[in-house]
Parts: structure tokens; C-alpha cells; sequence
């Protein structure tokens, strides 16, 4: 069985999508990355249905649907962002400074 | 005995009309006087059933004589009301319950010895209270057989403090009843005068409210049951007369006569107050009039005790009956209302001195040692007051301060009577005395009435007779009564207090022989005759001084004069001497046979009889005063006498004496007064700035010395310290904090992270 193999894959892909969040400045690359996080937990979903059973699989849909949305009212933020700020950069958003 | 019992309605109706008058006396017809009169004549018809009641009781009494009888007499007293007159009452129906068995027959004063060694034998009080040795003629009086008087007692408890229960209630007897019907009807008669004399005043509705209640104050007290309920009476009747001296009291002299009234009167109840507990503590610790009269009269008390609460009595009866040296409010309080001055300064309040000592009279018999002596303080007083208060008279322009200082004259006139043992002709005095002065009074305010509201004699009257004929003849009536002419009332009671004295050689059966009484009363109707003339001379005769038309007043005034005229005139028939045994049966001292009690409450005073040449020697003296009187004004005669103050100085001396009121004013204004304002408030105000105000001021800066210690040490450091503290570390905490908040959200993502994978680690170690 590959399970630990597809596991392993997802972990990459997890940590890559993280890695991208924390340390990207372009805000459109930083939601990207987080597509890479939603799609590792994806795969997890649906190696674990498949070596268990069929209901994980539901939950992936379920995780692509929102994602979609997810993008929707992101790249909304991100433009707005960019209408008010001329930039794109997440550095520079930083008016929550305590 | 219905009335007996019920006599408590008489003061209720006239507190009640006191209550309706003040709530809707405004909206009646007649602004109140309506309600007043209708009241107050119930009260008085209510007073002449009493009496009348009264009379029957009396002489339907199946008790005899004796010592068993006088304490059987007793059976009337409610037990919770007197328990030494119910023991007495017990022991007596025990004794004749005795006798009854011995078959000795019905008690009488025949075998009184014999009952009274029962009675001694199987009660103790019966024991005490039976003076068997009775003064020969105590026995029969006016010829009839002397028979125990049944006073009723009834009460209710008042209020309880501790096991002492304070009981409120009504004693009546001939004493009561008396001043009942003299109270009632010289407050009806006032009340009618009133409604013509005070007619449109601005206060009238409350002028008739306050006759109500003092005519209510004034039977409170003459049916007080104890002495503390007196002295409710005593202060009520107080009150009543400041609200009524002062019912003008927009101008000053009112008010200032008001306030010098009670104030006077309260330097006397000190006297009261000290004297009631004196006694309370004597009686062994009852209020009760009873038994403190009965233990008074059985020798229980002490002689030093009783002395010293006579004697604190006399201070009250000073104040409140105008005796000398307390009685110079009575001529001040003439700026009240004339009315109030005839109900209030003539017949009602001013008795309630006389009053006081005559129901608490064994107290006075044996404290002062009135028997068998030929002095003692009440007579003395009485003596001084009734001489000196008639020689003021003389020099008054204010025929109503003539009025006054006669009314303080005559009091002292009953004050002496009371003194020497001539009970019965004290309130004999004060029954005719209350007919009389009250028709002197109005007829004083009929005179004023038509001289717009003066009452200055000398100045504004003068040749109103003819003008005036009603009130000239009932005035003159009256004056011919208060100085003692045959056979008027004032002669029959001025004779009898002269009797009294025992002075007058011939006089038997006196108490005692009071010489000095007898030349001072003697002097003083002499002078209350002169003065009398003076006054009618001032205002009836002459040429009228004057302005405008003066004129007879109408019927509401004249008609009360006409009433009092004729009782004064007439009353001394009520009391004629028992010497008169030409009369027909049962027409002698039938005041002294209703009114004077016999029994263990009261003691056995002797009485003295008529004297022939002591009447014919008042009556000469008091026709030598008006004939004197006559002849220096009407027919201008010792011409050399007229002026003399202006010529000679000894004259002047002693004119200015009786001018300035013996120099009592000055002497309490300005030396008492004065002494009060002047070294004594002085030394007050520098004991007040140096000593009281020191220790506040030290107080003061002790505390604003410890208040800014602790303001400083404790309140900046310790409390501010810490509150700025907790401030300031919470900003401490909230800056160390704030270095977190970057606002940079990708360094947010990562300590989530970060938090997240150890999280999961520690839940992968903890679990797994």
C-alpha cells in the first residue's frame, strides 16, 4: 500500500503551502499557498477513504467547494487591497500595529 | 350616677367643638361662633344636670355618719383609681356589716365611738382615718345631720412605665361640680358677648376656637382624677390663655403681655412640678388625688413632707392665681380680648391656684398647721396680695387694670380664706366672685365698645350714664356686690372669709386666730369700695372726655351683663349663715352642705359662725370706703387731699410707688433681667468664646492636624500607591504585550503555526 507515500506527499505539499503563507509578500502568491495547504489536507481526505472507507471522500468536495469560495472573496480582499494601496505587498499592511 | 361616671363628656363636647370650630368654623354662617355657643350650652346644661344630680345624691345618702360610714362613703371610688380609698371603703362596709350584727342599728353619730372601736379593731385604716375626736358642732352643720359626701371616682389606665400604672380619669364631688356649672356658664355667657364684641375681628373663627378649648382645659382640670392629670390641666389652660392674651398679637405690648404671662406662670410650675413629686413620692408613689388627701389627712405622711410640698404648691398657685410677688402678668394680660380677660382673668383660669389648693386641701391643713395657729405662709401671701393688689387699683387710668388688680385683690382674699381654715367661704368667694368680676369685665368692654376701644377711664369716658343705662346698673350692681354691701353675694362671702379669720372677738368655731389676716382684709375692702367708686366716678359721671358718640350696646352684650348682674346680686343667698334660724328649714349653708366634703379625703375643719357685729363692722367699713370715695370725686371734698402728689413729696413718694407697681416690673426687668443680660452673659459669652470654644477649636485642629497626616502618609502613599501601582503595572504588562502586536499578519500566521505544531506535538506525546 502507498499510504505512507501519499502521506509523505501531502506533508511536502502542507509544508510548502506553509512556508509560502509565512514568508511570501505578494498577497496573490500568500493565497495561493494556502490553495497548497487546502489541497494537502485534500489528499489526506481522500488516502484515508480509500484505505478505510468511502466518507472521506465527501469531506474533500466539500473542502474544494469552499476553497473556490474561499479564492472568491480573497482575491476580492487582495484587489481591493491593491485599489486603496497601489501594492499588493503584505508588509506594508500594517495599520492593526499595536 | 349616670352623670357621675359621665361627666367626662362635658370637656370631650368642648375639645370636639374645638376641633369642628378650627375645621370648618370658616365655612359656617356665622364664621363658628355658632358651633361654640351650641356646645358650650350643651355643656352647661350637661353641668346643671350634674348638679342637680349632684344635690339629689347628696341627700339621698344612706351612709349617716361616722367613721364606718366615711369610709363606707367611699364605695364609689373605682379601687383601680385610689387603693388607699378602697381599703378604707372595705373596711368601712366591713365595720358596718359588724355593727349591723350587733344590732346596734342604722350608724350614727350617736354611737360614732363605739363603731370606730370596731373599725379600729379590724382595719388598720379605719383605725388611722377616724378622727374621733371631732371638733364639737363638726357633726351637725346648719342644723342638720352632717352626712359622709360619696365622691365618684372613675378612671381609665392612661399609660403603664414599668409596674407604675398612670391612670386618667374624673373625680367629681361638690367641688367639681361647682366649678362645672361656674365654668360652663361664664364661658356661655363670654361666648354670646363675644359674637357682638369681636364682631368682624380678622381672627374670629379662631378667637372662638381657643374659648372652646380653654373652656375644655379648665373642666379637664377641675375634674382631674390625680395631680399628674392637673398639671395637663394647669399647662393646658396656660397655653390657652398665651394664644388668647395674645390674639392681637401684631402689635407688641399684645405679645409681649402674652409671652410675660406664661413665662410667669412657668416659674410657678416649677413650683407644681417639684410639689407633685414631692407628694407622689409621699402618697407612696400614687398620683392620685384620693389617696394622697386621705393619707394626708390620717397623719400617714410626714409633717416635713407635706410642709415642703405646700409649700412648692404655693409657688404654683402664685404664679397662676396672681398672688404676690408672681402676680405681675395678671394686669399685663389685659391687652388680651376683653371676654377673655372676664372667662380667662376673672372666673376660670386665675381660680385654678384656689382650685388646685382646695382639692389637695389636707395636704395644706396639715403641712401648714392651719389649725389652732395664727400664721402661716398661704394666709400671709394671701393677706399681703389682697391689701397691696387693692392699693394699686387706685392709681389705674385703665379701667380694665382696675379690674385686674381687684381680681388680684379678691384672689388673695380666697387665698387667705383658704389659709386659715375657711374652706367653704373660699369657694363660696369665688362662686359670687366669678358673677360679679365677669359682669365688671364685660360691662368694662360694653364701656370700650362704645368709646371706640378704649379703656382709658380718666381720659376717654366720663357721663355715660345716662348713655348707657344697662350697663351702668348692672356695673354698679356689681360693684356694690364686690365691696360688700348688704345684701348683696360679695357681702355674704366676704363676711364669711372674715368670719374665718377667728379673729373678731365674739367669732366661735374658727380654726384658728389669724389677727393680721383680719386687719389687712379689712383694710383691703375698704380700699376695693374706694377704688370701685373711682372707677364708676371715671366712667358714669362727669362730663364725657371722649370723642365721637358713644351709645348703649346692643342685646348680645347687654344681655350677659343683665344675667350676671342678677346671680351677683342674688347668689349669696345660696350659703346664708346656720345663725339664721329664723329662716325656714333647709335655707341655711346649703353651699357648704353640697360643696364641702366630709369624710377621710378631707379634713375636719371647723367653721365659723356668723358674727353680728363683724357684718355690721364689713359692711360700715366697705360703705366708708364708697362714702369716702364719694365725697373726694363726686362732691370734691378734701380739697386739700386733691393734688397732693404735685405738692407734697412723702405723697409724691409713695404715689410714684404704687404708679411704678411697687417696683416689681423694674425689679424683675431690670435687676433679674438685667443681672441675666448684663455680669451673667457676659461671663457666659467668655466661659462660651475661651472655654467651649477652646476645646471645639483644639477638637478642631486635632482632627485637621491627623486628617492631613493621614492624608499624606496614608492616602498618597499607601492607598494612591497602590492603585497607581496596579496602573502602572498593567501599562507595564500592556507595553511588553504590545511588542507582539506587529500588525504584520504574516508573523501572526507563523506563531499560529508555530503554536499549532507544538500543540500537535505535545498532543501527539500526551496522547499517542
Amino acid at each position: 500500500m502507498l499510504l505512507n507515500q501519499f502521506l509523505l506527499l501531502s506533508a511536502i505539499l502542507f509544508s510548502i503551502g506553509v512556508y509560502g503563507v509565512i514568508v511570501r509578500k505578494n498577497g496573490v502568491l500568500v493565497l495561493m499557498s494556502i490553495e497548497l495547504v487546502l489541497n494537502a489536507v485534500n489528499i489526506n481526505l481522500i488516502v484515508f477513504s480509500t484505505y478505510w472507507g468511502n466518507s472521506g471522500q465527501v469531506f474533500a468536495l466539500f473542502t474544494i467547494a469552499i476553497a473556490a469560495a474561499e479564492v472568491g472573496v480573497g482575491l476580492a480582499i487582495v484587489l481591493l487591497i491593491y485599489r486603496n494601496q497601489r501594492s499588493v505587498d503584505i508588509d506594508e499592511l500594517d495599520e492593526l500595529k499595536g | 350616677m349616670w352623670f357621675f361616671t359621665h361627666v367626662w363628656i362635658i370637656p370631650a363636647l368642648m375639645a370636639l367643638s374645638f376641633l369642628l370650630i378650627l375645621f370648618f368654623g370658616k365655612k359656617m354662617p356665622k364664621k363658628g361662633a355658632e358651633i361654640g355657643i351650641v356646645f358650650v350650652g350643651a355643656a352647661f346644661v350637661l353641668a346643671l344636670l350634674t348638679a342637680g344630680n349632684w344635690i339629689a345624691w347628696s341627700d339621698d345618702n344612706p351612709e349617716g355618719y361616722g367613721p364606718a360610714a366615711e369610709g363606707a362613703a367611699l364605695a364609689n371610688v373605682d379601687p383601680s383609681c385610689s387603693s388607699v380609698a378602697a381599703e378604707a371603703a372595705a373596711a368601712g362596709e366591713e365595720a358596718e356589716h359588724k355593727e349591723g350584727k350587733a344590732g346596734a342599728g342604722k350608724a350614727g353619730e350617736n354611737h360614732s365611738t363605739k363603731e370606730g372601736a370596731v373599725a379600729a379593731t379590724s382595719a388598720p385604716i379605719g383605725e388611722s382615718a377616724a378622727p374621733l375626736a371631732k371638733p364639737a358642732g363638726a357633726a351637725e352643720k346648719g342644723g342638720y345631720e352632717e352626712v359622709a359626701t360619696r365622691p365618684v371616682v372613675s378612671c381609665v389606665n392612661w399609660f403603664e412605665n414599668g409596674d407604675q400604672t398612670i391612670s386618667i380619669g374624673t373625680l367629681v364631688d361638690g367641688q367639681s361640680v361647682l366649678l362645672l356649672v361656674v365654668v360652663t356658664l361664664i364661658s356661655l355667657l363670654v361666648h354670646v358677648f363675644s359674637t357682638d364684641y369681636v364682631h368682624g375681628d380678622r381672627r374670629y373663627t379662631h378667637y372662638f376656637a381657643f374659648l372652646s378649648l380653654f373652656t375644655a382645659s379648665m373642666l379637664f382640670f377641675v375634674l382631674s382624677e390625680n395631680t399628674l392629670q392637673m398639671i395637663v390641666g394647669w399647662e393646658l389652660v396656660g397655653v390657652c390663655s398665651f394664644a388668647l392674651i395674645g390674639h392681637w398679637w401684631e402689635e407688641k405690648p399684645n405679645s409681649d403681655a402674652a409671652l410675660k404671662a406664661f413665662l410667669t406662670n412657668r416659674v410657678g410650675d416649677v413650683g407644681l412640678l417639684v410639689g407633685v413629686i414631692v407628694l407622689y413620692f409621699a402618697a407612696g408613689k400614687s398620683f392620685s388625688i384620693m389617696d394622697l388627701n386621705i393619707l394626708a389627712n390620717e397623719g400617714e405622711i410626714s409633717h416635713t413632707l407635706l410642709l415642703i410640698g405646700s409649700l412648692c404648691l404655693i409657688t404654683a398657685v402664685m404664679s397662676k392665681s396672681g398672688q404676690f410677688i408672681l402676680h405681675t402678668w395678671l394686669p399685663d394680660a389685659m391687652a388680651g380680648p376683653t371676654p377673655v380677660s372676664a372667662l380667662i382673668h376673672a372666673a376660670t383660669m386665675v381660680v385654678a391656684g384656689v382650685y388646685m389648693v382646695a382639692r389637695l386641701y389636707p395636704v395644706f391643713f396639715e403641712g401648714l398647721s392651719i389649725s389652732g395657729s395664727s400664721v402661716n405662709a398661704l394666709s400671709m401671701i394671701g393677706a399681703i396680695t389682697a391689701l397691696f393688689g387693692a392699693l394699686l387699683a387706685f392709681v389705674q387710668k385703665d379701667i380694665k387694670k382696675v379690674l385686674a388688680y381687684s381680681t388680684v385683690s379678691q384672689l388673695g382674699f380666697m387665698v387667705t380664706a383658704l389659709g386659715v381654715g375657711a374652706w367653704t367661704a373660699a369657694l363660696f368667694h369665688l362662686f359670687t366672685h366669678a358673677f360679679f368680676k365677669a359682669c365688671l369685665f364685660l360691662g368694662a368692654g360694653s364701656l370700650s365698645h362704645a368709646c371706640h376701644h378704649s379703656f382709658n377711664m380718666v381720659d376717654d369716658m366720663g357721663g355715660l350714664r345716662k348713655i348707657m343705662p344697662k350697663t351702668f346698673w348692672t356695673y354698679l350692681v356689681a360693684t356694690a356686690a364686690l365691696a360688700g354691701v348688704f345684701p348683696l353675694s360679695g357681702f355674704w362671702s366676704k363676711d364669711e372669709i372674715l368670719a374665718g379669720t377667728g379673729s373678731f372677738p365674739g367669732t366661735e368655731g374658727a380654726n384658728g386666730e389669724y389677727h393680721v389676716m383680719l386687719v389687712m382684709l379689712l383694710l383691703a375692702a375698704f380700699c376695693t369700695a374706694a377704688y370701685m367708686t373711682r372707677t364708676i366716678w371715671y366712667a358714669f359721671y362727669g362730663e364725657y372726655r371722649g370723642h365721637g358718640t358713644p351709645h348703649e350696646s346692643g342685646p348680645r352684650i347687654t344681655t350677659p351683663l343683665i344675667i350676671l348682674a342678677s346671680l351677683g346680686a342674688v347668689a349669696g343667698i345660696v350659703n346664708l349663715p346656720a345663725a339664721f334660724d329664723f329662716l325656714p328649714e333647709g335655707a341655711q349653708t346649703r353651699f357648704e352642705h353640697y360643696v364641702e366634703p366630709v369624710g377621710l379625703y378631707f379634713p375636719a375643719i371647723s367653721h365659723a359662725g356668723f358674727n353680728p357685729l363683724l357684718a355690721v363692722l364689713s359692711v360700715a367699713v366697705g360703705l366708708s370706703g364708697i362714702g369716702l370715695a364719694y365725697l373726694y370725686f363726686f362732691k370734691n371734698a378734701f380739697a386739700g387731699l386733691h393734688g397732693l402728689a404735685e405738692r407734697n413729696k412723702a405723697a409724691a413718694f409713695f404715689k410714684n410707688i404704687l404708679v411704678n407697681k411697687y417696683y416689681f416690673d423694674w425689679l424683675y426687668t431690670t435687676v433679674i433681667v438685667g443681672f441675666v443680660k448684663g455680669p451673667l452673659a457676659r461671663a457666659a459669652n467668655w466661659f462660651s468664646a475661651n472655654v467651649i470654644d477652646g476645646t471645639v477649636n483644639l477638637v478642631g485642629k486635632t482632627a485637621v492636624g491627623s486628617g492631613n497626616w493621614v492624608y499624606k502618609n496614608v492616602d498618597q502613599k499607601v492607598v494612591d500607591g497602590a492603585v497607581n501601582g496596579t496602573g502602572s503595572s498593567a501599562s507595564g504588562f500592556g507595553a511588553m504585550l504590545r511588542l507582539t502586536q506587529t500588525g504584520r499578519i504574516q508573523q501572526y500566521a507563523a506563531l499560529f503555526f508555530a503554536a499549532v505544531a507544538i500543540l500537535a506535538g505535545v498532543f501527539v506525546v500526551v496522547i499517542g
